[in-house]
């Protein structure tokens, strides 16, 4: 029996023993009315709409269907009736409960909000033995150590951290290459988990790693302490090291095997990695998965290059455009899908997390997609020379010379100060895609966010104009290709189901 | 079929009693006035009890042997140490209230119900039983306490009021390491100061199964005969959520059930992430479902593309779901993991086709009802692997048991 069969012949209602009152008495009578809930559409192709409610729900509809509903003509009852009614974008006569699990759908899609900063990163030092064209960060060469935090320094960010009401603190050290200053490292993590003896919290430490330093001794020190590593691949060796190049050309070759011996040490899931999308990659979706699975992970996080530092200074971001990077996305999205089709469990994990958003009830952590955006109430940088930031992001410009984003400096201002200051206030006000202009019409508006400092470094203008925004294109275009997999590839649809 | 209730052959002008089951002496101990003494094939025992039992077709006994000889039927000699029972001499009825050795003890608590199901296993009844708390408030202090989990079912208990509370208070005093897991529709709980109050007595291991059988308030209100009762139950979850009361959802598959299954899993999944157990179950064929044979039945043979499709929606959220009420052999092989052995011990059977089956060990089997209708995809299964792979599964636990 196929399942048209079976619909079939259940769709008649069941007939009781007449001491019962039949289906028909309970529903809402044809011909009265129904409120429209709050929702938001947008085109998913020439055909549909998809519809999003206040809570994230979605549901797909023919345009011309999505217009009978907005103007009230739906038929009451119909199968399209109920399942949007089901869903919370309708209201009518006979249960109004919709709105009180409306109203706590949407608290807990906000519920990270009352955390407050959670995320710490210390940039222990800007230099860096690598010489990557499109570093974002504006890297110092290695014997400059003016651009290494000083302990001072570091202390007072520790104080400054402890400030945030958050259970979960997560530190993570960034450069340069942080490993160059390793016993700052020690000495923060040790400092930090002697302050949570009476502060309580839930500690994680990451070091954002190239691996090319790594000893046994940071090891150990890794292991003892429970530090996460995470570090950059961007592909099979050849990509990987005209990408990243240093001297010896060996930048993949140190990687991998620091890969190996993180995981030997540390266990198999203590690392994770990173790539940035060239326009070198451009052409090699598959083979750059294929290295990952290789390089025995589960996951990868397709990223294109940001538009800030070296990145911009040499060129390399002009070398392609957003639509190039969507359609280096979308291939190696299907070849994903694939490999798990015939069985080897791995995920994207920028799509998973736009699935998280789409497909549960439950708040995501990542900084950038957010509103208000997660500049200083989600994460904050502290830089090495004490200046505090908003986003990793907003140090990468100040280090091309433009400090639009900084908060203030450890030694001169206090928690108040910075997290009260006009720029960071602004900013997010400025950050709340439910009354920013064209967010506030969109229909992926409750998956999405808005990184004023993108739009800043790009347009010069925290909101920005959307319609030539690289940002809305990535994101609207990587969740319509999400939504329509889930609506027209069921296989695809059972991949992308499972990595929520 | 395990028997609860039997009439005994005497009745006396006596007034009813809660007593425990002795079967062996205790020297250094007096027999307390709550315990009778069951003899079984001895005519010797121990002098006193507040009653001796008997078997009434091993041992004859005169009718002057005494007002505290009760004779019990063959069925009833199950009965062991550590049981209690209940007699109302003047009836000669005899309650099996709680088995020692059994998983599954329930208090029945009253069998009034303020909802009226079209699949209702035990159809509401009007009369004041009251009495059924008081019985149970004599019973709890007897059990041993050891037991590992206790029902409490009705009817409605939230209808009793203060006596429900009184119930679990005492549940939590006398037996402080037992489970707790009462059902309830839930639509009291829509009064919060009910929550406050359920919450306040502190039991350290209670969990309430409250029914949801439809995402449309429509569709469940008519399985439950009660317009506004969606809107009642899912408030009342919300508010037991609230003060952190653990709440199992429990869902019936039948004809007016199934066809919104998929819709059902994901307004769960959606609404509803809080609850620690969602229970996917199969019917029952007792009570109204007699009644209503035609119009609920459908053989779960015909409903296992949706069920999959469900439960890999519930696993998907990371959801916590068991199947109850359905045999492996009709069960999508993908949905082993989560079936359960779910059948209370007094009313589980097997049939002739199980004697053969590699599974039966595994598989919950059937209600004493299903006699009435039972699925036409019933066999002795030879390998764990004929039943049909519906889904890809992503549980790895899953594909870990497929790999064997």
């Amino acid at each position: 029996m196929t399942r048209c069969d079976w619909c079939r012949m259940l769709k008649s209602l069941p007939v009781l023993n007449d001491r019962f009152v039949a289906q028909e008495s309970f529903q809402a009578r044809t011909g009265s009315r129904y409120s429209l809930l709050p929702l938001r559409f947008i085109s998913l192709d020439s055909d549909r709409y998809v519809l999003t409610n206040l809570a994230g729900e979605y549901f797909v509809v023919p345009k011309e269907v999505g217009r009978r509903f907005f103007r009230h003509e739906l038929e009451i009852n119909s199968p399209t009736y109920n399942e949007l009614k089901a869903r919370h974008f309708l209201i009518d006569g006979d249960s109004n409960v919709a709105l009180d699990l409306l109203a706590v759908k949407y608290r807990t899609k906000q519920s990270l909000l009352a955390n407050f900063t959670s995320l710490f990163m210390f940039v222990v030092t800007l230099r860096c033995e690598h010489s990557c064209p499109y570093c974002q960060v504006s890297r110092q060469s290695v014997d400059r150590h003016t651009y290494d935090m000083k302990w001072s320094d570091a202390e007072r960010a520790i104080d400054f951290m402890f400030r945030s009401p958050s259970p979960a603190i997560k530190v993570e050290f960034q450069g340069g290459e942080p490993l160059l200053n390793f016993p700052l490292i020690q000495e923060i993590v040790r400092y930090v988990e002697s302050r949570n003896e009476i502060e309580n919290r839930e500690l994680q430490f990451v070091i954002a790693t190239n691996l090319a330093l790594l000893t046994d001794e940071i090891l150990a020190f890794c292991r003892e302490h429970g530090v996460l590593i995470s570090t950059s691949l961007d592909g099979p060796r050849e990509l990987h090291n005209y990408n990243r190049p240093r001297a010896g050309d060996d930048s993949h070759e140190l990687a991998t095997a620091g890969i190996r011996r993180v995981r030997e040490a540390l266990g198999p899931t203590q690392i994770a990695a990173l790539m940035t999308t060239t326009e070198s990659s451009l052409s090699q979706p598959q083979e750059i998965v294929d290295e990952y699975v290789r390089q025995g992970f589960s996951c990868i996080f397709l990223r294109p290059l940001s538009p800030y530092g070296f990145a911009v200074k040499t060129g390399q971001v002009l070398k392609y455009s957003m639509e190039q990077w969507l359609e280096f996305y979308r291939i190696a999205l299907e070849h994903i899908i694939d490999l798990n089709l015939k069985g080897v469990p791995f995920r994207e994990e920028y799509s998973s997390l736009i699935l998280r958003k789409i497909l549960t009830p439950f708040p995501t952590a990542y900084v950038d997609l957010q509103s208000p955006a997660g500049i200083g109430i989600a994460g904050i940088v502290f830089n090495y020379n004490a200046d505090i930031y908003a986003s990793d992001e907003a140090r990468m410009l100040a280090e091309t010379g433009d400090t639009r984003f900084r908060l203030g400096n450890l030694r001169a201002d206090s928690f108040e100060s910075v997290m009260s200051s006009d720029v960071l206030i602004g900013a997010l006000s400025d950050s709340l895609t439910e009354c920013v202009p064209m967010c506030a019409d969109c229909g992926f508006q409750p998956y999405c966010g808005s990184d004023p400092v993108f739009h800043y470094a790009t347009q010069g203008d925290v909101v920005g104009f959307k319609p030539e925004s690289d940002f809305c294109r990535k994101n609207m275009e990587v969740m319509r290709h999400l939504i329509q997999l889930l609506e027209d590839d069921p296989r695809a649809a059972r991949v992308l189901r499972s990595w929520v | 079929m395990i028997k609860l209730h039997a009439r005994l052959k005497t009745t006396r002008d006596a007034e009813p009693f809660v007593a425990r089951i002795v079967t062996a002496a205790d020297a250094s101990k007096d027999p307390a006035d709550n315990e009778v003494f069951y003899v079984g094939q001895s005519v010797h025992a121990p002098e006193g009890f507040h009653g001796y039992l008997v078997n009434e077709d091993k041992v004859s006994v005169s009718d002057n042997a005494g007002s505290n000889i009760w004779q019990i039927p063959a069925e009833l000699e199950y009965l062991t140490d550590g049981d209690i029972i209940r007699i109302s001499p003047r009836t000669g009825e005899l309650w099996v209230m709680y088995r020692r050795n059994s998983p599954s003890n329930s208090l029945l608590l009253t069998e009034q119900c303020n909802s009226n199901c079209i699949m209702c296993s035990q159809p509401p009844k009007s009369a004041n039983d009251s009495h059924l708390v008081q019985a149970y408030l004599k019973a709890i202090p007897l059990m041993s306490l050891e037991t590992k989990e206790l029902g409490i079912t009705g009817g409605e208990p939230t209808l009793l009021g203060e006596s429900l509370f009184t119930i679990i208070q005492a549940c939590k005093d006398y037996l402080p390491n037992t489970s707790l897991h009462m059902l309830t529709n839930g639509r009291m709980f829509n009064y919060v100061s009910l929550c406050r109050r359920i919450a306040e007595i502190e039991h350290p291991d209670l969990m309430l199964g409250i029914p949801i059988y439809a995402d449309l308030a429509h569709v469940h209100d008519f399985v439950v005969q009660a317009p506004g009762a969606f809107d009642q139950t899912i408030r009342g979850l919300m508010n037991l959520a609230r003060f952190g009361v653990r709440i199992e959802v429990r869902m019936v598959l039948h004809g007016a059930t199934i066809i919104r299954l998929p819709q059902f899993a994901t307004f769960v999944a959606r609404n509803l992430p809080f609850v620690d157990h969602l229970a996917l179950m199969g019917l029952e064929m007792m009570g109204y479902v007699r009644m209503n044979l035609e119009a609920l039945w459908v053989d779960p043979a015909d409903y296992q593309h949706v069920l999959c499709e469900a439960v890999e929606t519930l696993l998907d959220c990371r959801m916590n779901v068991s199947i109850y009420n359905h045999q492996l052999c009709v069960l999508d092989r993908s949905l082993w993991p989560v079936a359960r052995k779910s059948i209370s011990d007094w009313k589980n059977e097997y049939v002739d086709e199980c004697r053969n089956c590699l599974v039966r060990d595994e598989c919950g089997g059937f209600f004493s009802s299903s006699g009435l209708r039972r699925s036409r995809q019933i066999k002795p299964l030879e390998h764990r692997d004929e039943t049909p792979w519906l889904c890809i599964q992503s549980d790895p636990m899953i594909h870990v048991e497929r790999a064997n």
